[in-house]
This record gives C-alpha cells, structure tokens and sequence, in this order.
C-alpha cells in the first residue's frame, strides 16, 4: 500500500488571521515536491500546520497521513509517526548537545511507544550511527558535541537540519528554504544528501524561492501558493519559470488569490 | 519526634540542660556562654534590616522549637552524594546528635581528623581550639549565629594536616526529623599544601518535614592548600534554614565551593568567601530550585583582601510555582588587593509566570587596578524551544526536562566531581513538572 500524506482544503489562521484558505495537496512516499510562493504567501505557514505548532489554529479542512487524522495528534505524536520539518530558523537548546539530544530524539521517532526514561539506543551503536552520517554531509565530529544550533551560523544550522533529517529517517520531510543561507556548494552537498538520505524513500515537500535545491532533487511536481491557496501545479519546468521569471504571470492568471495576498501583505505591514 | 522531655523552646533552662549533658572543656563552654548571652540580647531580624527587606520572617516562630536531647530512631534518608563514591570516610547526625563517625584507617594514621563535632572536641580539643576561637562566622553578627555559637553541635569537623592530600571523599549526611531542630557547624581546616574533598548533605525524614536548622559553616583554606567543598541542602518544605557560611582562603590556596539548594520553606544564607593571601582563588557554583511557596535568598560576599586574587561566583536557579529566589552578591575589593579578578553572575529560569527572582549584584572597588564583572540574566522555557524538540519526538514533559538541564549545564560543566553532577540533575529533572 503506498503511503500518502493528504491535505484537503486546509484553512490556518494565525493570531486570529487567515494565512492558508484552503489548500489541497497530497504527497505519496518516493515522490518530491516543490512549493514556491511570493514570501508571506503562506509557505512556512503549510509545514508549520502540518507538525502542529500550537501558534497555527486549524480552521477547517483536514490532514491525514494514511487515512489517519494528524489533526487529533500533537507535535510529538506527529513527529513518531513520521512527519518531519527542517525549519528556516531552528531554536538554539542551550547546555544541550547536538549528540545528546539527537540520541533522545532517534530513539522517540525509531520506537514511538517509548516513555519518558526508558531505554535508549545503545550508546556504541548511536556513535557509530551518527559519526557515518555526519561524514556522508562532510561535517566536523566537534559539532556533535556543540549545543543544540547555539551560536550556529545560518549554515551550520541547516546542516544541523539535514543531519537531523538523516538521523531520523521521516517517512514525509518538509524542507522549510533548507537552501537559504547556504553557498552554492553547501546547496550541492546538501541537495546530495537529501537524495542519498533517501529521496526516493520519503515524500519531500522542498519550500523554495531557488532552484538551486531542486537540480539534485528533480521535484515530480512543482506547486505555486499565492495568498494562502495552491493555485497551479506543474511538472519540474513550472518551477524552473518561476525561477528565471518571478510570480507576475501567476498573478496575472489568478486575480483574486493575488489579491488576498496583498490584503495579508497589508495587515502584515500595519501590525508592524 | 524529637523529645519532650527537653524543655520548649530556647529558654535559659534548655541552655543550661544543654551544657550540662555536653562534657567539653572550659574555654568552649565559655565561648558558647558569650554567644549565649549575645543570643538574649538580640531580636530577630526584620524587614527594616537590609539583609531582610526581601525575606519575611514573621511567621517564624522561634518558641516553637527546641533541640533534641535523645537520639531519635529513624531511618537516615539516602546519601545523594555519595552514591558510586569510594568514600574515605563518613558521619552523620540526627537533629543534631551525633549518629557516626567512621574514618579510614589509613587516613587516621597520617593525622587527619575528622567526624561529627561531638565526638572529636573530646580527643582533639586543644587541636581544634584556636580555629573555633578564630570565630570565623561572628558570633555577634545576628540572633541566628548567636544560637549556632551557643549551642552548635554534630555537624562535621575535618583537619587535614600539612602538605596531605586526602584523595577519597569524605561525606557527611545531617538529618533532622519532623519539627526537629538541628544546629550543625561545619568545620574545615586545610593546613598548608593540604587537599580534601567534602561533601556534605543535610536532609529531613520526609519530604514535607518542617523543622527549624541554624547552622554555621567555617572552611579554613591555608596556604597552598586545595579543597573541594560541597552543600547540598535538602531539607522538607516546611523547614526554616538560616546559615552563616564563610570561607578563608589564603595566599595560593584554591577553594571550589559549590551549593546544591532543593528544599526548605525559607533559606537565608550568607556565605562570604574571603581571599586573605596573594593568589588565592575561589570558585563559587550554586545550583538552586525551587517551587511550591519555597523562599530562599543568598547574600554571597567575595571579598578580596589580598592582590592577584580571583573569585568567580556563577548561581544558576530554576523556578516553579509561586516560589521566590532572592539573590544579593557583593564583590567587595579592599584598598590594596590589586589585580583582583572577580566575576559574579545569576541566572535565573522562570518555570512558572508565578514565580520570582531578584537579583541584585553590587560591586564595592577600593583598589584601582581591577577587572570586576557581573551579569545576570532571567529566561523562561520558550514555547517554540519545545515545540522545536516535540518535532524531534520528545514529550513536552521530556523536553521540558531537557531544557531545564541545560540551563544547569554550565554549572555543571564547572563541577568536577560526577557523584555530585549526577545527584543535582536527578533531584532536579524529578521536580520538574508539566508546563
């Protein structure tokens, strides 16, 4: 049975607003996806709702993973059941290191029954683990042993991301600009690894403004969000254009989520 | 239970009974008739007293409390500190009354001494003498080093002599009962080039135990000498814990100081290191946490009355409830101690919108050519630093938890000895509860 992760007519609002107004995807495991959008079009607010950040009010529609609703889930319970966000910008844990936490956190996705205090992956086996990955993404053994993203560059932080990805091995991965703040050859190895970690095992949704990302991870669709909705789906060019020549004919084409995204623009700039 | 038979409260008549059944030599009973009379003298502290503006006693009532005359059978809580430790010896007293005294053999025979009070001011007496004269803690200071000058008794005594390093730790455990009274002094003396380990722990039979402690502490660090002192208070959540503590390090001498708080009602500490000799040092640690309706507040001194000294004082405090921390630090710089460097900074966690903390560090410079530095910060667990960690598979419990020990961890990343690491981080993640 394919395993499939479905939004349908999803409505978010934050604070109050309304961000996401209904917005319909369903992604199968083995396929990618990109989302493009204008910024402030609803992106971040998409995956943010799909892992169940509290702050992202669910006003209607549904998301179920293999018919079974996530909405009734919390984030943790979203997260062993295979769901997972590299996010834009990561907390910092403070006087908790990177090896530590990611021992507590493989454990909890690999075995979801597992109570507070129980067991952990043993600790030979989790090194090894870890030290094989982190080689695979070319990065220092020092930064496991570093805070959790304190004091991280922009860089290191989506690194960190990645190497969480890897370690935890989601059957859906959203991943939040994972490209931004990364030069190009850091873009490379991480589009690399994303393929190597098993593209064609997971379903990825890749929020985008570059295409930069997607050469390494051919998207099997490509979908535009303009004030809160997908309004176009498209093959791997559809993303390409979007590229080389900006959101005006999407605009153009779709008048009345063009202008939702200037009403959220605008409320955006008063509540500053 | 502590005896009825001992008269109530701190009357002339429990004095006296309490010298009568003591049988100590001349010079201690008339220190401890001094402090005695200085004792009746004496109010009680009260918010008009700087030291107390933030820390209100009035419903401490000193008439309800009498110190023990009879050992009491209970059953010693467990030694957090001592736990996988290879111990070089251990005692330790119920509300006050010596329980044990145990020393290596090895350690006895190179002339180290030490075990609850009671039992060593018999054999050692005249060793003892001109440190307990030197009054480290005065007497004088308030009504509550007064009472502990007069009737101080268990706790701990350790003297290690010249050029003697003493590698296994030594414990000591001091338990009072429900409603009991312990007046415990701690007594430390490093003679020159010495090194020790002490860790010392006080707790209550219950959880939920009151009672009363009023205890003293005085660490005498001599010349070139190393010592590794630890506190952890546990008391219950009813007791009222007032304590004087004060350390002496002289000229390249080292001492590491680090206080565990966890429990009582209301804790009033004073605990002032002095640097008296060229190159001293002192490191501070303190690790506190608090909830339900507990109060504590540190007045910590570091005073620098020697050149080239450094102190470096870090208290970090995590707080639930509506419970309340009060932090006052001194750093306090005499005329000629040049080249001091001295640090200080408190941290606090907020685990609870309820809760509070004060923080009021102050610097007073005599000498010119200083670097004196503090900080302090007051955080609270971040909703997205959790939900951050539940996308990762953590409960919010879990993450909580975690968080809250990395908030410890640059305390603990300063204390070098495992055992003690181990016991505050497990005390602390099992008070941590649901936010």
């Amino acid at each position: 049975m394919s395993e499939t992760l479905k939004i349908t007519d999803l409505h978010v609002a934050v604070e109050g607003k309304p961000i996401l107004r209904g917005v319909n995807l369903t992604i199968n495991r083995g396929e990618t996806h990109a989302l493009m959008g204008p910024n402030g079009s609803g992106k971040s607010t998409l995956g943010n709702a799909i892992m169940g950040h509290p702050n992202y009010e669910v006003t209607g529609g549904k998301i179920e993973l293999n018919g079974e609703d996530v909405l009734e889930m919390d984030a943790t319970e979203r997260s062993r059941a295979g769901i997972f966000m590299a996010f834009q910008r990561p907390m910092a844990i403070p006087g908790v290191k990177m090896a530590d936490f990611l021992r507590h956190a493989t454990t909890n996705v690999r075995n979801p029954e597992r109570k507070e205090g129980e067991e952990l992956i043993p600790m030979r086996q989790f090194r090894k683990e870890l030290k094989d990955k982190m080689e695979q993404l070319k990065m220092d053994v020092e930064f496991a042993r570093r805070y959790v993203n304190d004091g991280f560059s922009g860089g290191e932080m989506k690194r960190a991301e990645i190497l969480q990805l890897a370690m935890l091995r989601p059957k859906f991965a959203i991943l939040d600009e994972t490209d931004s703040g990364l030069d190009v050859d850091a873009v490379k190895l991480a589009s690399q690894s994303i393929a190597e970690i098993g593209g064609a095992e997971m379903g990825i949704l890749i929020i985008t403004h570059h295409d930069k990302l997607l050469d390494q991870n051919v998207p099997d669709f490509t979908h535009v969000m303009l004030g809160g909705k997908l309004v176009e789906t498209g093959g791997v060019e559809l993303a390409q254009e979007l590229y080389t020549e900006g959101y005006e004919r999407i605009r153009a084409a779709y008048p009345e989520a063009a202008a939702a995204e200037e009403e959220m623009a605008e409320t955006e700039a008063l509540a500053h | 239970m502590s005896s009825t038979l001992a008269p109530a409260g701190f009357s002339q008549e429990t004095f006296d009974a309490f010298l009568a059944a003591r049988d100590e030599p001349g010079w201690l009973n008339d220190l401890r008739a001094s402090a005695w009379a200085r004792f009746n003298e004496l109010s009680l502290p009260t918010n008009k007293d700087e030291e107390w503006m933030r820390t209100d006693i009035r419903l401490f009532k000193l008439g309800r409390y009498s110190p023990a005359s009879e050992l009491s059978e209970i059953e010693s809580p467990r030694a957090l500190l001592a736990e996988g430790v290879d111990l070089g010896g251990s005692c330790s007293s119920v509300d006050g009354l010596s329980v044990e005294s145990e020393l290596s053999a090895e350690l006895a025979d190179r002339g180290i001494v030490f075990g609850s009070f009671d039992k060593v001011i018999s054999e050692h007496g005249d060793l003892l003498r001109p440190y307990i004269e030197r009054k480290l803690v005065d007497p004088h200071y308030d009504k509550f080093s007064a009472l502990n000058a007069a009737m101080f008794s268990g706790g701990t005594v350790l003297y290690v002599p010249k050029k003697t390093r003493v590698e296994q730790p030594l414990h000591s455990l001091s338990t009072m009962t429900d409603g009991g009274v312990d007046l415990t002094k701690t007594l430390v003396i490093l003679e020159e080039g010495a090194e020790a380990t002490l860790l010392s722990e006080t707790a209550s039979t219950s959880t939920e135990a009151g009672g009363l402690h009023c205890g003293s502490i005085e660490l005498i660090v001599e010349k070139d000498a190393r010592l590794r002192y630890v506190n952890l208070q546990n008391w219950g959540s009813g007791v009222w814990h007032f304590a004087h503590q004060m350390g002496h390090v002289a000229q390249s001498a080292g001492l590491q100081w680090t206080i565990g708080a966890l429990g009582s009602r209301l804790a009033k500490v004073n605990q002032h290191v002095a640097l008296t000799g060229k190159d001293a040092e002192a490191q501070v640690n303190g690790v506190m946490f608090t909830q339900g309706k507990q109060h504590l507040c540190y007045n910590t001194h570091q005073h620098h009355q020697a050149e080239f000294c450094t102190s470096d004082l870090l208290y970090k405090a995590a707080l639930q409830d509506v419970s309340r921390t009060v932090w006052r630090g001194m750093i306090k710089v005499d005329e000629g101690a040049q080249r001091t460097n001295a640090y200080q900074r408190n941290d606090n966690l907020m685990l609870a919108t309820t809760a509070r903390a004060d923080s009021i560090p102050g610097l007073e410079i005599e000498a010119d050519d200083v670097r004196c530095t503090h900080g302090s910060t007051s955080g609270r667990v971040d909703d997205q630093q959790l939900f951050y960690a539940m996308t990762r598979g953590y409960t919010r419990q879990e993450a909580v938890r975690m968080i809250v020990t990395g908030f410890f961890q640059q305390v603990f990343d300063r204390i070098t000895i495992e055992s003690v690491r181990e016991a505050l981080g497990e005390a602390i993640g099992q008070r941590v509860r649901d936010l």
